[in-house]
């Protein structure tokens, strides 16, 4: 057998978004390659998260339904991989630029003796291979690998790719494997970092603010402007790195990836590994002091201005717009 | 048992590099330094550095080796884990083992961690943050048959056990594996300490040892370019095309409502 194996991550059976965008890129890889996409999922759920795959373009399904796999643990997920590597013997092995996917990724291609690209924007066939396009130095570069060794193996960033649109009508085979899922490794504490309100990932609007706002108060007004607009705070590493706010608000290349259909950008500067997290958004909107800021070069719209006497205006003209 | 940890840093084109002054070459596939910039040591490897000697702060005994793969300049990164605090440094010089994928340059460190010999720790940064792979640190445990734990935020050794915090984006999850392990840490860590001028000046005085791929008996396709399992095959800067409408107005306010009212026009608020 050969085909693309992608690692379907769900939440008790519900596909992460990201999951159905993979699929979409790996049936249009399949469909030029003349190969099946074969689906895997773990842990409790699994067999529900499978047959959500295949209506998302998978041809059929493997999954491991053991409640051991609930939680991550690269060696039981590895080992998962892997039998799953041996029933297939895949030629591309795709999988999420997640938490999950930065571990599991370079473990995986590691024992099945072959690379991996991580974090890729851009998979294409050329010549019957692979092209897997990366952003590199922080995002200022971009590099494009083929793979020597088999399977290519590479890990996706979100909302580089587009899902199909699920059809309930297809149809696959969906099969149970089974798989040692003991673990050198032991989870002894988990603290849940608290988000109120809507998710980052999730939201519609972003309001962001960087290292131009001057202190932690700043934010005060932003998750007023957000809550205005029904949308979530972000931030810039250099923030989350002074303390003002929590690391689960950081967006870019080492935080998250957000598409909301309006971003605005506050006291920040634009560095490409902030970018990076915002790649996917069309309406950015930049509010910075400095005219040459580079963030500016990627917004739709700017405002050269100070952030302190714009916002308070701003927050009041959104109230009054809203209202 | 004494501790005897491996730190793993990288020379790398300063990350805080302008755009503006940002360029490649497309035909040799690699990034054409800054002039007046001068490189530096890997970010997230500066902070694994920290993590070791926090370790060995806490416990009052340990060795640190810090350990590079790179050209002669690299020797400056391995000076710069001494200075803030490192015991020993190893480089790794040979044009045989430049230009390779993390797997190429994995194969390569493990070799010289296994020539160290008697090594319980191994710390890297998250990822290198010139082509930010990610993968070196997990890639090492690998081969060695070692447990890892990636992207933490704070390490402990106690026993025959390490412990750290993964960074999970929405929660922290403590996890322990046995020595000897590999773990990867992030910037969530904390900053790595600055090196002060006596000790920079007692680093400067230190031996680096310097190894060949003869010296680690690797074979040529076992490294750099040819021991790599991914190809390179074009490196390109992408175009962005900047169309940004700067918003008018005599004072902030004004410029305020006139966003505000763009915005609205255009739907998006
Ligand atoms: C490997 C690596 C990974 C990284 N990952 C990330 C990441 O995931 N996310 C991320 O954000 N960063 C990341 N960074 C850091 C990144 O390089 C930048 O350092 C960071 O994004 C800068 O944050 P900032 O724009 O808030 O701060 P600064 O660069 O300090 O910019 C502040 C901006 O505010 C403006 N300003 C100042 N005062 C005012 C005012 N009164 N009114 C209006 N504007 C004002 C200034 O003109 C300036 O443009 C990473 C770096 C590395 C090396």
């Amino acid at each position: 057998m050969s085909g693309i194996l992608v690692l379907a991550e769900h939440k008790n059976g519900e596909l992460i978004g990201l999951s159905t965008e993979i699929l979409g890129a790996a049936r249009r890889l399949a469909d030029q390659l003349g190969e099946k996409v074969v689906a895997l999922s773990l842990g409790s759920g699994a067999g529900e998260a499978a047959r959500k795959a295949i209506t998302y373009g998978a041809d059929s399904a493997l999954t491991v339904e053991n409640p051991a796999l609930d939680e991550y643990s690269g060696d039981a997920w590895v080992a998962a991989l892997l039998a799953a590597h041996k029933e297939v013997e895949p030629s591309i092995v795709l999988m999420g630029q997640t938490m999950v996917g930065r571990d599991l990724a370079p473990r995986y291609a590691v024992r099945a003796g072959t690379g991996v690209a991580m974090d890729c924007i851009d998979l294409s066939i050329e010549g019957g291979k692979l092209v897997m396009t990366r952003p590199v130095f922080g995002g200022n570069a971009h590099a494009s690998y083929t793979s020597k060794t088999s399977p290519a193996v590479a890990t996706v960033r979100a909302k580089s790719q587009e899902p199909l649109e699920p059809d309930p009508s297809r149809s696959g085979e969906v099969k149970a494997i089974s798989v040692d899922v003991s673990s050198r490794s032991k989870v002894v504490g988990r603290e849940e970092v608290k988000a109120e309100g809507i998710r980052l990932e999730d939201a519609k609007v972003v309001v962001s603010g960087g290292r131009g706002l001057g202190g932690p108060e700043g934010f005060e007004q932003l998750h007023q402007l957000a809550e205005v607009l029904g949308g979530a705070v972000g931030a810039s590493r250099a923030v989350v790195d002074l303390g003002w706010v929590p690391v689960s608000l950081q967006v870019g290349l080492t935080g998250k990836v957000v598409t909301p259909d309006l971003y605005i950008a506050v006291g920040i500067s634009g560095a490409s590994q902030h970018v990076a997290g915002i790649t996917g958004v069309k309406n950015v909107v930049a509010i910075n002091k400095d005219k040459d800021a580079d963030i500016f070069k990627i917004s739709r719209y700017g405002a050269v201005v100070d952030w302190k006497p714009f916002m308070a205006a701003f927050l009041e003209e959104c109230k009054r717009l809203k209202a | 048992m004494a501790l005897n940890i491996v730190c793993c840093v990288k020379q790398v084109p300063d990350p805080e590099t302008p755009a503006s002054a940002f360029r490649v070459d497309e035909g040799a596939k690699k990034v054409v330094p800054a002039p007046g910039i001068a490189p530096v040591i890997s970010q997230f490897d500066a902070i694994a550095v920290e993590a070791a000697l926090r370790i060995k702060d806490a416990k009052g005994e340990g060795k640190i080796t810090v350990l590079s793969l790179g050209p002669d300049s690299a020797r400056d990164v391995i000076k710069h884990g001494l200075a803030m605090g490192a015991d020993e440094g190893v480089l790794l010089n040979d044009q045989a083992l430049f230009d390779g994928d993390p797997f190429a340059t994995a194969t390569a460190l493990t070799a010289a961690i296994k020539k160290i010999g008697d090594v319980n720790l191994v710390l890297c940064g998250r990822q290198a943050v010139d082509w930010d792979f990610g993968v070196t640190g997990l890639a090492i445990a690998e081969i060695l048959g070692w447990p890892a734990i990636s992207i933490t935020k704070s390490v402990t050794v106690t026993d025959g056990t390490v412990r750290a915090e993964r960074v999970l984006g929405d929660a922290f999850e403590t996890v322990e594996v046995p020595l000897p392990a590999v773990v990867t840490v992030s910037n969530e860590l904390g900053e790595p300490r600055y090196p002060k001028l006596p000790q920079i000046m007692a680093a400067a005085r230190k031996q680096v040892t310097v190894w060949t791929a003869a010296d680690l008996g690797l074979s040529p396709d076992q490294a750099g370019r040819s021991g790599s399992r991914l190809n390179l095959e074009r490196l390109f800067i992408p175009q962005v095309k900047s169309q940004c409408e700067f918003i008018e107005g005599d004072t902030p306010e004004e410029m305020a409502k006139n966003l505000a009212r763009k915005l609205r026009e255009a739907k998006l608020i």
